[in-house]
């Protein structure tokens, strides 16, 4: 069978067209906010200097340590942290075939948390320090990633298995998610009740997602993995689609469903807990900005894929830089902000609608 | 290039649900596959695309074994509509395009973007294609379930329950639509149906299937009262009522 009198359809390409500018629309405000958040904080830098020191100029030795050293790659570390999870979240929306899902529905920030909990408690990697910026520090950070790494993937192999075992439907997925969830959580309470007030102080210091917390090398790393997730996510957009038109619609179509779903909760799960492992759990960005974009944008991976990464690194970044400014000089844990600024965004938009 | 179904037998777990199913089905044929709910229609559907593994038997097109290739080559081959049809924010040419899946590389082509645009002309509904889909009634949600199997170029439309939940006005226009389809292209249709008289009306063979066979495959001539109260369970007459065949269950009006 074979339709060969078609025409290119120009009111559909001029309705795609719209989708890349809302997209390239939402990158400009990304730059925008990209130098707005490195000019705020305790010491403010003019806006035209941030961009000249940006673009390689010595303007002042001071402002060089600063920006360099400080505030862009906490500025990187929340774009690229920003897109890892709202990347996560979306497709883990499609592979669920739940609007509830997120990075963390597996489980995985738990077990992160409790991975973290016991580097500091038992391995005692934690200890109080008495300093105006930070109360709590971690002594050993890099055993703590290590343990909270190790945890998040725990976490993944269990929920891997047993979809291996029962078959990868949505539903054990999610329901083996909340299991393994309530399981870390009473482990790390379990853990808590037991440790002395730093360690305690520590842990759920630890448990305040924050970016500040990466530097450099890090960030590199975080980046390379958020990176290749977000191309495998980008070039798995069509069976997100045929799987979005429902499991049979897609095994017609030819996608593997079963396979797609395992590869692409484990690619979900090594971004997620890549970031959450460096910094600390940060909730409501994956849950929450693959919606928004879904509401500017339609539900098309194709767009709402680089929409959702878009967003996600425009609200943590937006967050972070308020969490600097708020209660100046105190710094807040971004984590406690994402939900102050993204909740009343998206109530906005659920009230509203979808964009027309 | 006939369709033909050689001795397929589908097991779930250890129970036998289908077997010794054999059939031909030629190009530009609309088969009917009837029976109570239950018996296997659907399984069988399944089995013809491989979403569900037959236990044993074969499916070829022409002289291609369909049960040994790649899963995208197959879709290239077949098309299938289910019962269920999701929605999302798309539009109606985003919702066709996904239909083009098996053909896609990285991106799509602009024959892609002309195929789509074909098939809304072919099926009137050029109106619709930039309509969001979970904006639109059962019937137009079903055209475009047809209309995303169609751009996969198949040489088969498998359908599931093509009419179910559909007014009268919209099985008639869906049933038309694809008895058009297999007229003009040559394509050959499997459908299953719970209505026996649209089935009679639109279908060219008839297979019913019983405890797990097919009880009879032939055409609209050899359906006889007996063949359905064998296969449903329930007295019936055929009538004719304007040159249609009409099967009415007598149980009801004799007691």
């Amino acid at each position: 069978m074979h339709f060969e009198d078609g025409l290119v359809p120009e009111d559909y390409l001029a309705y795609i067209r719209k989708k890349s500018l809302w997209i390239a629309g939402g990158v400009f405000l990304l730059l925008i906010l990209f130098v707005i958040s490195i000019s705020v904080g305790a010491v403010a830098i003019p806006l035209a200097e941030v961009l000249q020191t940006l673009f390689g100029q010595n303007i002042s030795h001071k402002w060089d340590t600063i920006i360099w050293n400080i505030r862009l790659p906490q500025a990187l570390t929340a774009v690229v942290a920003g897109a890892g999870l709202a990347a996560a979240g979306v497709a883990m929306q499609s592979i669920l075939r739940n609007p509830l899902g997120s990075p963390f529905t597996l489980g995985i920030a738990n077990a992160g948390a409790f991975g973290a909990a016991f580097a500091v408690i038992v391995l005692g990697t934690g200890q109080m320090h008495s300093t105006v910026a930070n109360a709590v520090t971690i002594s050993n950070p890099y055993l703590t990633t290590v343990m909270a790494f190790i945890f998040c993937l725990a976490a993944t192999a269990v929920i891997l298995l047993i979809s291996k075992v029962k078959g990868a439907s949505p539903e054990v997925m999610v329901l083996t998610g909340v299991a393994i969830s309530s399981l870390f959580t009473a482990g790390t309470m379990f853990l808590q009740y037991f440790a002395s007030d730093a360690q305690l102080a520590a842990v759920v210091f630890w448990t305040f997602g924050d970016v500040s917390r990466a530097s450099w090398p890090e960030l590199a790393l975080m980046a390379v993995i958020v990176t290749a997730g977000a191309v495998f996510f980008t070039a798995n957009r069509w069976n997100y689609n045929a799987i979005d038109a429902g499991d049979e619609t897609a095994k017609g179509l030819g996608v593997k469903v079963e396979r797609v779903r395992n590869i692409g909760m484990v690619v979900g799960a090594l971004v997620t807990a890549v970031v959450v492992s460096f910094l600390g759990v940060i909730g409501f960005v994956g849950l929450v900005c693959p919606h928004m974009a879904r509401r500017i944008i339609g539900d098309d991976q194709r767009y709402l894929i680089p929409a959702s990464c878009v967003m996600g690194c425009i609200l943590l970044l937006a967050a972070d830089t308020a969490a600097r400014i708020i209660v100046s000089p105190y710094v807040l844990p971004v984590a406690v902000l994402t939900a102050f600024l993204g909740a009343p965004v998206f109530v906005y938009l659920l009230v509203r609608g979808y964009r027309r | 290039m006939n369709l033909s179904v050689e001795e397929l037998r589908f097991m779930y777990r250890n129970q036998e649900v289908l077997q010794d199913i054999s059939c031909t089905v030629e190009p530009g044929e609309v088969v009917a596959v009837l029976g109570p709910n239950g018996v296997g229609k659907t399984t069988l559907l399944k089995c013809l695309n491989r979403i569900l593994r037959p236990k044993s038997g074969a499916v070829y097109l022409g002289d291609e074994n369909l049960l040994g290739l790649d899963t995208l080559e197959l879709a290239r081959r077949i098309g299938y509509v289910p019962q269920r049809v999701e929605t999302g924010r798309l539009t109606a040419f985003d919702a066709v395009l996904i239909g083009r899946r098996p053909h896609i590389g990285w991106d799509i082509t602009e024959r892609d973007l002309k195929v789509v645009d074909a098939v809304f002309r072919r099926l009137s509904m050029n109106h619709l294609r930039l309509s969001y889909i979970d904006e639109m009634s059962g019937g137009e949600l079903q055209k475009v379930a047809i209309a995303r199997a169609l751009v996969q170029e198949p040489r088969i439309l498998l359908l599931d329950e093509p009419t179910s939940n559909l007014d009268l006005k919209n099985q008639v226009d869906i049933l038309e639509i694809i008895a058009h389809i297999v007229r003009e292209h040559g394509i050959a249709v499997v459908m299953t149906m719970h209505d026996l008289n649209q089935a009679l009306r639109f279908g060219n063979r008839f297979i019913f299937l019983k405890d797990r066979r097919i009880f009879l495959y032939g055409r609209g001539d050899e359906i006889t009262p007996g063949v359905i109260q064998s296969v449903y369970g329930i007295p019936v007459i055929i009538d004719t009522i304007g040159g249609q065949p009409v099967v009415v269950p007598v149980r009801g009006r004799t007691g």
